[in-house]
């Protein structure tokens, strides 16, 4: 049940990305390399492969998976980031999964993407929207909030946070070669960040 | 020996930049290069990586000489503390440097020490 929810969650991410995939090259071709809509898609779908050749007996397995493939499978660097965030939080997951938990390992996730891409808060990247995700997610859980409430929150972060990237000057990645000319521009990574809390909310909603 | 691995996006940088610090350090010197996706195209592969890391792991270390970006990622996915050890040093002569030290025999420590003198070697 949780197992199947957790490939729903790729399955959509997967669609809201293919959908969205011009939109995030365009962004990346603003201040980037141009290649975030399609490496994303191609990343994704080597996932939905994955978790139907193999498929996963937990929820954690499908996130460890998903981490996995998307770490061999892309080569730009959104595989090693967005790897780094299923891997971890599939590592810390603990079955059956409570939103208490969920949070907490999205946290986790969180965490193993700052530390890899040494980028913090304010830098212009996915981490502007992952981390007001996750803040909202602890919020909620704090406040004893339902999991579609919780979810819907933690969505709205990520969208405000990845719109927040806009007036930003980016300090990380090769958005940070242009300067003063990345401001004005949405974070292509942001904005893929912002769909995968959007694909969850809307499964598990 | 400690092995060097030399990480690009781009296939051809990384063997020329091989071939140029073997040519300075010595045919001898085990350093393997990691460059472009395993079909050729530009980017980083954790499979590629980890095959060059296996290449010229002897047993006593191996150092990462990334160039940017996912290669820096990449590599860094891979550290293993005191084992496996990503420089933060220019690429060209960072891989000069280390593969000197390496090639002659000198510990993991020192081999990062070489390379990281690479950083402040003047040009003018």
């Amino acid at each position: 049940m949780e197992r199947d929810l957790f490939v729903a969650w790729f399955e959509e991410a997967t669609r809201l990305v293919r959908a969205d995939r011009d939109r995030l090259t365009r962004l990346d071709a603003a201040i980037g390399d141009a290649d975030h809509g399609t490496n994303l898609d191609r990343g994704l779908t080597e996932v939905l492969k994955e978790l139907a050749g193999s498929p996963p007996e937990s929820g954690a397995q499908v996130l460890t998976t998903a981490g996995t493939t998307l770490i061999r499978r892309v080569g730009g660097a959104s595989g090693p980031l967005y790897g780094s965030l299923f891997r971890q939080m599939g590592k810390a997951l603990e079955t059956p999964v409570t939103l208490a938990g969920f949070a907490g390992a999205f946290e986790e996730g969180v965490v193993a993407v700052e530390r890899l891409g040494k980028a913090v808060l304010g830098d212009k990247t996915m981490v502007d929207a992952l981390a007001p995700a996750s803040r909202a997610l602890a919020l909620a859980v704090r406040d004893g909030a339902e999991v579609s409430v919780a979810l819907g929150q933690a969505a709205r972060a990520a969208q405000e946070g990845s719109k927040a990237t806009i007036p930003l000057q980016a300090r990380k990645g090769r958005a940070s070669y242009l300067g003063e000319r990345s401001v004005g521009h949405e974070d292509p990574g942001a904005a893929s960040a912002a769909l995968f809390m959007a694909a969850l909310a809307s499964v598990a909603g | 020996m400690v092995g060097v691995v030399l990480v690009s996006h781009s296939a051809g940088l990384a063997a020329e930049a091989v071939a140029l610090a073997r040519g300075i350090a010595g045919a001898d010197a085990p350093v393997a290069a990691a460059g472009g996706m395993v079909d050729g195209g530009l980017g980083t592969s954790v499979d590629v990586v980890e095959a060059a890391v296996r290449s010229v792991d002897r047993g006593a270390g191996v150092l990462l000489i990334p160039d940017l970006g996912s290669s820096v990622l990449t590599a860094r996915l891979l550290e293993e503390d005191g084992r496996i050890v990503v420089a933060d040093v220019p690429f060209v002569e960072g891989a000069i440097a280390a593969a000197v030290a390496a090639g002659a025999g000198a510990p993991l420590a020192e081999v990062l020490e070489a390379a990281e003198e690479a950083r402040t070697f003047r040009k003018l």
